[in-house]
């Protein structure tokens, strides 16, 4: 009975993994050729986990009722949230890519199946409450992603990237793990519960060092400053739509992965991890709005907004308390949104030979060759910066509020110093799109889907989006509930 | 008494061997080394009562260092005539020290048998049910337990599979494939002829 119970709670990951196996065995049939079609099944499994787990989120599940395989998982509603992000990802990761890999005729059957196993770890990774189970879910979704950065194998660029991913990548997994094994060397327990509750007496140090190699290892997953090297690159190297997925499943399953490691796991010892995140928070704030402001590639920008973005993310975490989650994981949804949006639309910009333009130059004066594309840029950026019509506004008020609750006051005035910074590179995005001399090489023609991408996702960040406030605000809530609910 | 100094006599080694294996100039000197501090890993390992991780420690990690060697040799610029030169000139005191080590491994077995040598007992909230062997106390945990993530880690070695397959299969059209087919349906009939050319004028087919 335990064993079905356990068997339901986990049922995405088992329909996943099934769905893949059998898609592989339709890729090995079909061959590259059965691509498309292999991609549209993969999008329908990953709508029907996402239906799955949608009433998990909607009914607030959380406590012992829904922890399965003797509490190494969890089917909360914060695993929910996360779970709908990740799949959100993955499935625009699935449409946008045949397109892109057919030009450079470089379109495998196998990509759908990494992306599936990679939703799948990124599942395990949201729902773990256990280090084992937390390890094996990211290795799962590393794995898939180090070949999917290098999966354009004739672009220099691209095997770079996966190479440079590969190994910092493995090198924060052995970070992590030598964390993960002082931590159960001197808590005597692998699951989070039982770290709690074995953290919530005295203090050793070798547990400190160990709560610090964790978060070390985890902030390089989330591409946090001093651990954000890696990102410019594998972002800019990698083929678009596999930076797209980077910047939204992997980075909503990893901080979704640091909130219940750090709020649940360590959650008995705040003190010990707050003075890291704020330090990191800060960090990458400041050092993705600074490291910006040179950048020609379009890429390379918003990888380094997705570190300043992170910060700020992480400032809802250093609340250390309920209202900071929930501020933390309504930013993550809005952030998902502004990326999707932000990525299809660099995805959209192509020359007349349908090769894709990646420099900020060459899309100068862009309003008047393609105003729509134009306008949905524009919208990205004012979005991005955190200008109050555009819904990406809400996001950066609902962390400060709760910072300003939570009294951390002067991390909110830098934070809000910091973001005036970062507005300077979005608005010269505007800038030179607007007002600059028409350079006039964007003339590709684009698909119907990454049209309707690209709409649904700039309506959801513009003005519009604020009629989604309340519901977005109490399905956080139900999941940031479900995080502090210690059983 | 003995354990004590079998503990320390293990770290001892595998400290230095370890150390070795950064500091020896030939890297496949540097191997062996990681072999020695496999070998007092496990030594440690069946002190402390894990049996089955000392095992694990030997079996898998002769299988991964071979590969490894092969990985030493095939990339790297050794020159192995100069090598063997040496193995032949230290062949005695090799010799000599594997006969140590025998003798010191018959007596260790010896004594184990006779009862005179007590190995470690696994304690603690994580040790193995009384009268169970580890390795029977691992594989009850592997398979009910930790299900899920053992079937989880079965799905990260397919994902590798597949990204090294991904990565690095590709079409080729400039070569000649095997055609079997073909090869079997070849007849002898069609393949061979019998000509009698005339002497100084050569064989036109």
């Amino acid at each position: 009975m335990e064993l079905l119970r356990s068997l339901a709670i986990t049922g995405t990951e088992e329909v996943l993994s099934i769905s893949g196996l059998i898609l592989l065995l339709a890729a090995a049939w079909g061959g590259d050729k059965a691509s498309r079609a292999i991609s549209i099944a993969a999008v329908a499994v990953l709508t029907v986990c996402a239906v799955l787990t949608a009433p998990a989120l909607c009914q607030a599940a959380m406590g012992p009722g829904v922890s399965a395989w003797n509490g190494q998982f969890s089917g909360d509603a914060f695993a929910a949230f996360g779970k709908l992000l990740v799949y959100a990802g993955a499935a625009v990761t699935l449409i946008v890519a045949p397109a892109f890999f057919e030009r450079d005729n470089a379109m495998r059957s196998e990509f759908p199946l990494l992306v599936l196993f990679a939703a799948m770890g990124m599942g395990m990774m949201v729902s773990a409450t256990d280090m084992l189970a937390l390890y094996i879910g990211l290795e799962l979704n590393s794995l898939a992603a180090y070949v999917m950065a290098a999966f354009l194998r004739s672009d220099e660029r691209s095997a770079e990237a996966g190479l440079k991913y590969f190994v910092l990548g493995s090198l924060a997994s052995g970070i992590l793990l030598y964390g993960i094994s002082l931590t159960y060397g001197f808590t005597g327990s692998t699951s989070f519960a039982g770290i709690h509750v074995a953290l919530a007496g005295p203090l050793s140090m070798g547990a400190v060092f160990g709560v610090v190699f964790v978060l070390a290892g985890l902030a390089f997953k989330v591409s946090a400053a001093p651990f954000h090297m890696w990102t410019p690159d594998v972002y800019e190297g990698a083929p678009t739509p596999v930076t797209t997925f980077f910047a939204t499943a992997p980075k909503v399953a990893a901080l979704g992965l640091l909130m219940r490691v750090s709020l649940f796991a360590f959650g008995a010892q705040p003190g010990v991890w707050q003075q890291i995140v704020i330090f990191v928070a800060l960090l990458s704030i400041v050092i993705g709005a600074l490291g910006a402001i040179g950048q020609d590639n379009i890429k390379r920008l918003l990888a380094y907004s997705s570190i300043n973005n992170v910060g700020f993310m992480l400032i809802g975490l250093a609340c250390a308390n309920q209202a900071g989650a929930a501020a933390m994981l309504v930013y993550l949804a809005i952030y998902v949104a502004m990326s999707i949006a932000g990525f299809v639309a660099v995805l959209m910009l192509r020359d007349e030979n349908g090769a894709p333009v990646e420099s900020i130059a060459a899309m100068a004066g862009l309003s008047k060759t393609r105003p729509a594309l134009a306008l949905a840029l524009a919208a990205v950026m004012f979005s991005l910066a955190g200008i109050p019509p555009l819904f990406g506004f809400w996001g950066k008020f609902v962390v400060f509020q709760a910072a300003v609750q939570a009294g951390l006051l002067t991390l909110a005035a830098i934070g809000i110093a910091a973001s005036v910074i970062g507005a300077f590179y979005y608005i010269k995005v505007v800038k030179v799109m607007y007002f600059d001399e028409a350079a006039d090489v964007v003339r590709g023609r684009s698909d119907v889907a990454q049209r309707v991408l690209l709409f649904v996702s700039v309506v959801a960040i513009s003005p519009l989006g604020y009629l989604l406030t309340k519901s977005l605000g109490v399905l956080a809530g139900h999941a940031a509930a479900a995080l502090f609910h210690i059983a | 008494m003995i354990q004590v100094i079998a503990f320390y006599l293990f770290t001892f080694l595998m400290l230095c061997s370890a150390v070795s294996v950064i500091f020896a100039r030939n890297p496949v000197h540097s191997v062996l080394w990681l072999i020695l501090a496999f070998f007092n890993a496990a030594g440690l390992m069946v002190l402390v009562g894990a049996e089955f991780i000392a095992m694990l420690l030997v079996i898998v990690y002769v299988g991964a260092v071979a590969v490894l060697f092969l990985f030493v040799v095939m990339m790297l610029d050794i020159d192995f005539s100069e090598m063997r030169a040496g193995f032949i000139k230290n062949a005695p005191l090799g010799l000599l020290i594997a006969a140590v080590l025998l003798a010191e491994l018959t007596l260790g077995v010896g004594a184990w048998k006779t009862g005179a040598l007590q190995l470690g007992v696994a304690s603690g909230t994580a040790a193995a049910p009384e009268g169970l062997s580890n390795t029977a106390a691992i594989g009850a945990l592997l398979y009910t337990r930790y299900l899920f993530l053992f079937e989880a880690a079965g799905i990260i070695l397919l994902v590798s599979m597949i990204g090294a397959i991904v990565l690095t299969h590709r079409q080729r059209s400039d070569t000649r494939g095997q055609n079997v087919g073909r090869q079997i349906a070849r007849r002898p009939e069609e393949a061979t002829v019998n000509v009698k050319p005339a002497v100084g004028q050569g064989v036109t087919l």
